[in-house]
């Protein structure tokens, strides 16, 4: 190796080892299910744990039935989320319903839990505009699929939240690929400018497709890129619930004060392929790795805290799963019964009415009349 | 020596076009998403990681004005970047690098400096991919002065194309189409270029004349086709670029037949057919017998359902619809 540098203007080992002291992996609960920081423990009651578990063994359930509904065609785009149910679901568990989500594409169990009902998540998957459609009290948008597009309109909804002196944020999820895009940079600046109350959440993976974390940066953590916007950041154990959800809630509080946004990256894996449309992942991942991670699960840490706590059975767990199969054929039954849509249909939500170009008029009518045949 | 028919796809037809060409030169090198021994999630740039190398076959972090604005700096300092952009959709990220800078850089250099960069991408609909990634957009940059746009139709011209599109000295975009990488086709073992701005006419006919390019020659070729079973012979032009058009051999072809159908898959309102139709009548207007009839796309976003996507976006029987139009012919009502 070439001679170092010599570093005299600036020793980079010691900004780095600063950084590194700095941006240490937050956890809560170990492996083992053990818990590692009494200091940190959130306060939730038994049953607010038990919940989370719930929800989290539901929304396992929900990605395998949601894989092979897809590999029987009967769902259509779908992008697996096993490995990430902490990540996913107890950063939600720390919202209120009054915030905002803006999810990617992979995070549809979070918008499900926010009160998107679930034939309309199947439907979004079938590419039926009703899937978009957010009822009423569902303060969320649909999923992005432009990679970092939602961070920066996160920075939008929070300067709205404020404005509007609600006490609620706006949260934000992107992956680790994600965390290259110029919106990435923008999104978390601006927010950190006016002091926007949003929480902006890097689910690291490890992979973006094929593409793993280390060629997308030389950063060593992903949090520690809030410095350079000037907002807290920080690494969690993100196969441990109890770790982001404290994460997620502390930063929660911080916005609603006046505090301004946070940066979260949370440390977990996809243990399936990208999305169902043709991705092998044994073509860029070595099993060693999957095992690895594997063995950090989720659901297995939070099962063995509980049970250690005497909160939880197979029973429990069961019914679980039952009711989230009985769910599911529900919410299929009722997507296969919504009305098909038309190009009618397309046209009218496009522009308010009243207000179509003239050429949107003509094909309208075009339509319509062959619709009515 | 004659090659012996081989037939290929319009995959491997570009990735080999790729490979003749970084063996060629090795300032040719590749930049994009999942590129590397990935292959690309098309498989375009499969095995090129293997033979070249992780210096001249980059796997990109996710930031397409990232390494497209590398790209314009790697080619005006002696690189000649071809870069892919998974979706032609995720191009408009990075607006700025390819229509502020990439395009003008030679003007605004006064000639002195040029950007020798391929943007390979894919678009169009038919695979139900949404409207984040079914657009044809191929307009946008056809309106830009400065840039060169290529859309080949078959794997001979998509290889012939590609390789000619790497040797400019100016920024071209280069349109795959999605729905066209496992057609296949004749592709000759020797080598070949094609240059810029030479339509192809894919079938000749007299009666009417069909101005296409990319997946809409498939589709218009169908419709010559059928109609030739009403007895209608159906000329098909493929353009192959946008810029430069050939509109010479259009203006041919209607010295023949009298009538123009512009078919493109992109929206019909501001598409390339306009344009089209506007040169012809400014230089062809007493060869006409018919208006231009235009077949394009409706005015919305590409559905993500596929029966829908049908609906909106141009089948063969709307171009036969298109034809019988401009002969003045009765059409069943569809
Ligand atoms: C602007 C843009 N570029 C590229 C893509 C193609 N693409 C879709 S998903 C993906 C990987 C994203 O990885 P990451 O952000 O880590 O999220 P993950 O899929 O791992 O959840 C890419 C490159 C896209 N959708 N949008």
């Amino acid at each position: 190796m070439a001679k170092k540098a010599k570093n005299v203007v600036v020793d980079s080992e010691k900004q780095f080892d600063a950084i590194r002291k700095e941006f240490q992996t937050f956890q809560i609960l170990n492996e083992k299910g053990e818990v590692v920081n009494e200091d940190a423990m959130p306060s939730l009651s038994d049953e607010e744990l038990k919940e989370l578990m719930r929800r989290m063994v539901f929304t396992r359930v929900l990605d395998q039935r949601s894989i092979s509904l897809n590999r029987q065609g009967r769902l259509g785009f779908y992008a697996p989320t096993a490995g990430q149910e902490a990540s996913q679901i107890a950063s939600h568990f720390a919202l209120e319903k009054e915030d905002f989500i803006l999810p990617g594409y992979r995070d549809i169990p979070q918008l499900v839990w926010h009160g998107l009902p679930l034939y309309q998540a199947f439907l979004y998957s079938r590419g039926h505009f009703h899937g978009n459609q957010m009822p009423e009290d569902v303060n969320a948008f649909s999923p992005q699929i432009i990679i970092g597009a939602q961070y920066v309109q996160a920075a939008g909804v929070a300067l709205g939240l404020k404005k509007r002196g609600k006490k609620a944020v706006a949260v934000t999820y992107t992956g680790d690929g994600g965390t290259s895009q110029g919106d990435f940079y923008e999104g978390i600046n601006f927010a950190g400018a006016f002091k926007a109350p949003a929480i902006f959440i890097v689910q690291n993976n490890r992979f973006a497709i094929s593409t793993p974390v280390e060629v997308q940066t030389s950063a060593e953590t992903l949090a520690q890129k809030a410095v350079a916007a000037g907002i807290p950041g920080i690494q969690v154990d993100g196969m441990d619930p109890l770790a982001v959800y404290a994460a997620v809630k502390e930063a929660r509080e911080r916005a609603i004060n006046g505090e301004g946004p946070t940066l979260i990256e949370t440390l977990c894996y996809r243990y399936g392929p990208h999305t169902m449309a043709g991705d092998d992942p044994t073509r860029y991942r070595a099993k060693e790795l999957d095992d690895e991670w594997e063995a950090k699960d989720p659901l297995v840490r939070f099962r063995n805290f509980l049970q250690a706590k005497g909160l939880w059975s197979e029973e429990e767990e069961n019914e679980v799963i039952e009711k989230a199969k009985e769910d599911i054929k529900e919410a299929i039954k009722k997507a296969d019964e919504t009305p098909k849509q038309k190009v009618t249909d397309l046209i009218n939500i496009m522009f308010e009415e009243g207000s179509w170009p003239y050429n949107l008029k003509e094909q309208y009518e075009i339509y319509k009349e062959k619709e009515s045949k | 020596m004659m090659s012996t028919n081989r037939i290929i796809s319009y995959a491997q037809a570009i990735n080999e076009a790729l490979k003749e060409e970084m063996a060629l030169d090795d300032r040719v090198i590749l930049l994009g998403e999942d590129i590397g021994s990935y292959g690309g999630v098309f498989k375009v740039t499969k095995g090129l990681f293997d033979e070249f190398g992780k210096e001249r076959v980059i796997d990109t972090p996710i930031s397409e004005t990232g390494f497209i604005g590398a790209g314009v700096g790697a080619a005006m300092t002696g690189l000649k970047p071809v870069i892919e952009i998974m979706w032609i959709d995720f191009s408009l990220v990075a607006m700025d690098q390819i229509i502020n800078q990439a395009a003008k850089m030679a003007y605004m250099s006064g000639g002195q400096t040029s950007v020798p960069m391929v943007i390979r991408t894919q678009g169009g609909g038919g695979r139900g991919n949404g409207a984040q990634h079914s657009q044809s957009l191929e307009t946008l940059f056809a309106h830009i002065p400065g840039l060169k746009v290529v859309a080949p139709s078959t794997p001979y011209d998509a290889k012939g194309l590609l390789k000619s599109s790497i040797r400019e000295g100016s920024p071209v975009i280069f349109i795959e189409h999605k729905m066209l990488y496992s057609q296949k086709g004749e592709v000759p073992e020797e080598e070949y270029t094609i240059p810029l701005g030479k339509a192809d006419i894919k079938r000749s006919g007299k009666d009417v004349t069909i101005v296409t390019l990319s997946r809409m020659v498939q589709f218009s070729l169908e419709a010559a086709k059928e109609l030739e079973k009403e007895g209608i012979d159906a000329e098909v032009i493929d353009l192959r670029t946008l810029v430069p058009l050939d509109i010479e051999t259009v203006k041919e072809s209607v010295k023949k037949t009298n009538r123009v159908v512009v078919v493109h898959e992109a929206t019909r309102s501001y598409g390339w057919g306009a344009e089209i139709a506007a040169r012809i009548q400014e230089e062809a207007f007493d060869d006409l017998d018919a208006p231009v009839q235009r077949v394009g796309a409706e005015d919305v976003p590409v559905p993500y359902n596929l029966n829908l996507e049908k609906e909106m976006l141009p089948q063969t029987k709307d171009i036969i619809q298109g034809v019988k139009k401009s002969l003045y012919l009765q059409m069943e009502t569809v």
